[in-house]
């Protein structure tokens, strides 16, 4: 134990979230004071590393001693001491606090190539990320290849837009390197805003020097000699560590003019978002960046011929970014040996909602959503059955349990009114209301509507009220079908991507729940008893004890009774607010 | 040139230009809103979508340019189905009140309304409400009307260069504004009334003075400079009700605040119509009423006076002490005559004019 005692604590979003500065902290410290015996405190570091991947057992902890690893879950301050003294200092593993079995199931099924060094880096090291063959690929195309040939490499390996929309990458780049004109440029799409999803937020984060050289290949292919991360300003940190590479990128030389002695020349601007979902949208993404208001513009003309102050562009996400470093290290065939025959390689969901294991995982395109839900995710934690999976964010649609054997790639989710779109993977189980569901989401796309067209700014609105009501109990016999002309003239009138998928969450559940619908308007029920205005709560007389524990929590003062005697709920008075169903003891409290 | 077919007519155009103008130079009609054809494209109205072979979805003629070969289908039963849906989406969040509003009878919206049947009920749903009206003295703001066009924040920085107001917020609540909402504080030149398809921009001068259908258009110069910008003075009851300018002129409907919002002069009661002659000589002072200063006079006097006075100080002092200043708001002819007067009939090149001042 004498040798490299490595303690890696998960610093994702996540882990910092659960506590991770803390824990790191206090190890910090405890390492110190053991420190006063001289063994431990020569060899022993700790750093902090980028997300582990399985965020529901945060705060995760690595401890590397004699080429041997053990991961602590749960991890609290309070724990730390423990674990210094009996396991770093003792040798012994703290047993009951190690993770289980299941904990190496959720890792089983995954295949790691953008997130193959999050989690194992320094990502505020760039001495680690090249000791770990980072800048070696762009040191080689510089030497070496001619931009055609790295974009053929690209195009063979299938590498597909990680954005959402699934765009060739090569042919994206080849695009751009034919379009006419002297200025390109090679702009990063970090402006990661789907609710739920965490993806590039966390390669920015465990791996940004991974993203500056996928920048770097794809400017030297299409001829760019400046390129722009656009990223969210709600990503401190993300930005931090981006601010950090960068400047170290330059530092040694590999960002700035004549890299590594060769004639390329390129340099990294990063642009923050302020805050505005559409700017995610590629054209208003350009307009942001050029000083306007983050409104799309009509394409054609696409991007690669006329895209920021009117050059040709290339825009890709930070996870496409990401991959390519990879590719051009390993080759194209394999990369290509992952994924089915269109959809090439692995793609990076952020896995939340009613779903064990909720984090962030690193599939092969191509498994299927029940080896992701149940393999790699475990299931619900309250044994419920999952009812369907929401993929892709407030673009994406809700695929139903019956459907869970379906391939997860790019046309198999389109075909079925869904999207792979960004990553974001929302398990819904039988207490999820999927008309509740598909009103959250239309909410978010028409507050973030730009309001340039007025299908997405009036079409999402009208949308909006009529699930509103529907929800609250005043839905009328016409509104699925006023909801079906609205969706899919908004779907097909709109600008620009977000108003031209912020139908899919209504007309997927239209497609596969309507049976829900129908509850809700015409029965005037909530079958997932979500939608409040639609319950009604009464006191089973039977086994009401007279506690009046229900009756002290009520608001709203509708409940009454003697003690020791039944109680009742004046419906009249009653707000639905679940607080006797939630306070009684005796399970006397029935809703519906 | 290109050859398309629109509506399977084969047509030849030039390349590089919209789909929108190649039907419209071939008079095949499109509906749009936001579209204005001296302004940057803008796409967002979704009412000029086509069928374009090929495309997955409508794209709209207005911003999409012509190919060769290009096969563009500007009316289906599905294109005419969807633009009644926008059209229907645009007036359940537009007040009902045709009957009160300046902009009857010359409405592009009242007019696509009517014409696609639709009155916007079906999908009647919360409207923007704003109470707060705009305290400027020329542009009357009533944003309940806007459909968000865009036209007037383009107006204002291309052709005008002045950025007066632009989109703010977002979602539903959208709204065009100028900054931190305060009221208008331009020039007043009121091109974005001028290309405003609706009610939402008005002169407020213009208020109940006449709508399209009472009113007579004469069209003349505007006599505030020499620039000579083609104006339509619209008359209502022998009163200037708004004055305007058409595209086709040569100031290609532009105006300044002057030629525009300037001409309550005309129906003045304090405004001159026949010449005056003072009556009390010069340095004796002036009686405080203007009847007792002035007496009106028939032209031929007044010339006479002026033409006699005028030969009497020459004959007296030399044609160098007469000097004449002509005024911007003359026509070129005119202040060539004036000049002509001055150097040939005076004598004297004492003559300037105020814009060169």
């Amino acid at each position: 134990m004498e040798n490299n005692v490595v303690i890696r604590v998960c610093m994702g979003p996540a882990g910092i979230a659960a506590g991770g500065r803390d824990v790191l902290e206090r190890f910090r410290e405890a390492l110190a004071s053991a420190g006063l015996d001289a063994s431990v405190k020569e060899h022993c570091s700790s750093h902090q590393v980028g997300c582990l991947g399985l965020c529901a057992r945060d705060v995760l902890v690595e401890v590397h001693t004699d080429g041997q690893k053990h991961t602590y879950q749960y991890v609290k301050p309070d724990m730390v001491e423990r674990i210094v003294t009996e396991h770093i200092a003792g040798g012994k593993p703290v047993s009951e606090w190690l993770v289980d079995d299941s904990f190496d199931a959720f890792y089983e099924k995954q295949v790691k190539v953008v997130l193959s060094h999050c989690g194992v880096l320094d990502p505020e090291d760039i001495d680690d990320y090249i000791a770990s063959g980072g800048y070696e690929a762009i040191g080689r195309i510089l030497k070496k290849c001619l931009p055609e040939m790295v974009i053929d490499e690209i195009k063979a390996s299938g590498l597909r837009g990680r954005g959402g929309a699934g765009f060739p990458t090569g042919l994206k780049w080849e695009l751009a390197r034919e379009a006419a004109g002297d200025r390109k440029y090679m702009i990063c799409n970090a402006d990661e805003g789907d609710p739920g999803a965490f993806m590039d937020r966390a390669v920015i984060e465990g791996n940004p020097h991974a993203v500056i050289e996928g920048m770097m290949i794809g400017a030297f292919s299409i001829g760019a000699s400046k390129g722009y991360v656009y990223i969210r300003a709600e990503y401190p940190l993300a930005v931090e560590r981006l601010k950090l590479a960068i400047a170290q990128a330059r530092k040694k030389g590999l960002l700035g003019k004549a890299i590594l002695g060769t004639k390329f020349s390129f340099d990294i601007e990063i642009k923050l978002g302020a805050g505005a979902f559409v700017c995610g949208e590629e054209t208003a993404l350009i307009a942001s960046i050029e000083g306007e208001r983050g409104m799309p513009r009509s394409k054609p003309p696409f991007p690669v011929n006329r895209g920021l102050w009117q050059c040709p562009t290339v825009i890709n996400n930070v996870e496409t970014l990401a991959n390519i470093p990879y590719i051009m290290r390993k080759g194209a065939s394999w990369f290509a040996s992952y994924g089915t025959e269109k959809s090439r390689g692995t793609k990076v969901f952020a896995l939340t909602g009613k779903i064990r294991n909720t984090g962030l995982i690193e599939v092969p395109m191509g498994i299927t959503l029940r080896e992701i839900l149940y393999d790699i995710g475990g299931g619900t934690e309250s044994g419920k059955e999952i009812k369907a999976v929401q993929t892709g964010g407030p673009s994406g649609g809700c695929i139903p349990a019956s459907m869970f054997d379906l391939h997860v790639d790019y046309e198999s989710l389109a075909k079925v009114g869904s999207i792979v779109g960004s990553g974001g993977m929302i398990v819904l189980d039988e207490d999820d209301c999927m008309v509740n569901m598909a009103r959250y989401f239309i909410q978010f796309t028409q507050a973030e509507s730009c309001g340039k067209c007025v299908p997405c700014r009036v079409g999402t609105k009208r949308v909006l009220e009529i699930l509103d009501r529907i929800t609250q109990g005043r839905g009328r016999p016409d509104d699925i079908a006023k909801l079906e002309r609205l969706c899919k003239g908004i779907k097909s009138t709109s600008l620009c991507g977000l108003g031209q998928t912020a139908p899919n969450p209504v007309l997927s559940t239209l497609k596969y729940f309507r049976e829900e619908y129908e509850a809700h308007i015409i029965d005037k029920k909530c079958p997932a008893r979500v939608c409040k205005a639609l319950l009604t709560y009464w006191i089973l007389e039977e086994t009401c004890t007279g506690c009046g524990a229900c009756r002290r929590a009520c608001p709203a003062e509708a409940i009454s009774g003697e003690k020791k005697k039944p109680h009742r709920i004046d419906p009249e008075k009653c707000i639905r607010c679940g607080m006797c169903y939630e306070v009684c003891k005796f399970s006397s409290v029935e809703r519906e | 040139m290109v050859q398309i077919t629109i509506d399977g007519k084969k047509i030849d155009v030039p390349e590089g230009i919209t789909i929108l103008e190649a039907a419209r130079r071939n008079g095949i009609y499109i509906p749009t809103l936001c579209f204005h054809p001296r302004l940057t494209y803008f796409g967002g109205c979704r009412l000029c979508i086509v069928e374009v072979k090929g495309f997955l979805r409508p794209v709209t003629a207005c911003t999409t340019t012509v190919n060769k070969d290009m096969e563009v289908n500007t009316s289906t039963a599905e294109l005419e189905e969807l633009r009644k849906l926008i059209l229907e989406l645009i007036l359940s969040d537009h007040p009902h009140d045709c009957m009160l509003c300046e902009k009857a009878g010359a409405c592009t919206l009242q007019e696509l309304a009517y014409t696609y049947g639709v009155d916007g009920f079906q999908f009647a749903g919360e409207r923007r409400r704003y109470s707060k009206r705009d305290g400027n003295p020329f542009i009357e703001r009533d944003l309940e009307k806007c459909i968000l066009c865009g036209r007037c924040v383009k107006v204002c920085r291309e052709i005008q260069g002045v950025e007066a107001i632009d989109f703010g917020y977002r979602g539903f609540k959208a709204k065009i504004c100028t900054n931190f909402e305060e009221d208008l504080d331009c020039e007043f030149c009121g091109q974005c009334v001028q290309v405003c398809p609706t009610g939402a921009l008005t002169g407020k001068l213009w208020a109940r003075k006449g709508r399209q259908m009472s009113l007579r258009e004469v069209e003349t110069v505007c006599p505030y400079c020499g620039t000579g910008c083609n104006i339509t003075v619209h008359v209502n009851r022998n009163e200037i009700a708004k004055v305007t300018a058409r595209e086709d002129s040569w100031n290609e409907g532009w105006l300044c605040v002057k030629g525009r919002f300037g001409y309550r002069f005309a129906n003045s009661p304090e405004r001159l119509t026949v010449p005056l002659i003072r009556k009390v000589p010069r340095g004796e002072g002036a009686p405080e009423k203007v009847e007792d200063l002035f007496r009106e006079a028939t032209w031929e006097e007044a010339l006479d006076l002026v033409a006699s006075r005028l030969l009497e100080i020459k004959e007296a002092h030399g044609p160098d002490s007469i000097a004449g200043l002509s005024s911007a708001r003359c026509t070129n002819e005119e202040n060539y005559l004036f000049q002509k007067f001055i150097r040939a009939v005076v004598g004297t090149n004492n003559v300037d004019h105020c814009a060169r001042l």
